[in-house]
């Protein structure tokens, strides 16, 4: 077992060019997105090098805005960590199925490369055909964080350079890209497309409906994701290992 | 300022802990065929709940915000790559706040 680790220190270089290539897309995608939160964060009053740190240390979309937008708000920390903590608890059911798709690695390995998941590197690695070794996860997020980056950076200085209304129509690049993750393996498999149908259902009617509206938007993802899955799991259960 | 250090920080430890428990402590593989599916339609689910309905307040305006989401389905459904679609919505987004 050591010996075999031993073996694999030497990171295999195909796996990460292919990571890499991949990665570009979603670097290319973050930019806007990192982009409209270097804008926003910086004209809320928060210094440019806070917000690049913040890029740096918390590379997520969702959690990093409303995080800001709550210390732009000064509230408290308590509220502040809470509400990016429930945002971001999406991320145990992907690091959760990411554990039964990646090859045999020491421990360091999965820590170092558990800080790439998002949304993008995520869904692209999972919807991948093969499985996802240390050195395609380190090449497949390496461009997206220095793309969330410098996102942030031209963001950040750019701030009042742009009009209000291009500020404001960047606010939909990351959902786009969202769409553009699903829309594609929804053509595919009509299982994936029912899935996507109920999850949007479910999360329309958390906002939507009265009393269930109160729920908030991070516990909604989370309700919404789980059932929308398991519906899925029912349904369409899938063969044998396949990850196809 | 110390505040808002301490804050950047916190966030970046809730947002890794869930990223890295599961994966660095569950080293089983899962045999239940359902779990294995459940995990399996995992992405779909949450790029859909995170997508819809949160993308019609992307914007400043609910109008502009549904043109931009069409057009990103679009371009999307013919695949043209996450680049352009992020783009080309942002620029029918644009279009829109600009004529209407």
């Amino acid at each position: 077992m050591k010996q075999q680790s031993m073996k694999k220190t030497q990171l295999n270089w195909s796996d990460f060019n292919r990571g890499i290539k991949q990665g570009i897309p979603i670097a290319l995608g973050y930019i806007p997105v990192s982009f409209t939160f270097g804008l926003k964060a910086v004209n809320g009053g928060i210094p440019v090098w806070i917000a690049i740190l913040i890029s740096l240390t918390n590379l997520t979309s969702a959690g990093q805005f409303a995080g800001a937008g709550l210390i732009i708000a000064g509230a408290s920390l308590f509220e502040i960590t809470l509400t990016t903590f429930v945002i971001n608890i999406r991320y145990m059911l992907m690091s959760l199925s990411l554990s039964q798709k990646i090859t045999r690695m020491p421990l360091y390995k999965k820590c170092v490369m558990a800080f790439g998941i998002t949304d993008e590197t995520f869904a692209v690695a999972s919807l991948g055909k093969t499985e996802v070794s240390f050195a395609y996860m380190m090449g497949l997020i390496t461009c997206p964080y220095w793309g969330w980056a410098l996102g942030t950076v031209l963001g950040a200085v750019t701030t009042s350079l742009l009009s209000e209304k291009l500020q404001s129509s960047m606010g939909i690049a990351l959902y786009a890209m969202f769409i553009a993750l699903f829309v594609p393996a929804s053509k595919k498999s009509k299982a994936a497309l029912v899935v996507v149908i109920v999850a949007v259902s479910l999360s329309s009617v958390l906002k939507w409906a009265p009393y269930l509206n109160k729920i908030s938007s991070g516990w909604s993802i989370i309700i919404a994701t789980i059932i929308a899955s398991t519906i899925g799991a029912v349904l369409f259960p899938r063969k044998e290992d396949n990850f196809d | 300022m110390t505040k808002t250090l301490v804050a950047v920080i916190l966030m970046a430890v809730v947002t890794y802990i869930p990223r890295v428990f599961p994966i660095a402590l569950y080293r089983r593989r899962i045999e239940s065929r359902f779990f294995k599916s459940f995990l399996y339609y995992i992405p779909f689910a949450v790029l859909g709940a995170m997508t819809f309905p949160g993308i019609l307040d992307s914007t400043s305006d609910f109008y502009s915000s549904l043109v931009g989401m069409m057009v990103a389905l679009i371009l999307a459904y013919f695949e043209q790559g996450l680049m352009k679609v992020a783009l080309g919505a942002v620029l029918a987004v644009y279009l829109c706040e600009l004529w209407f």
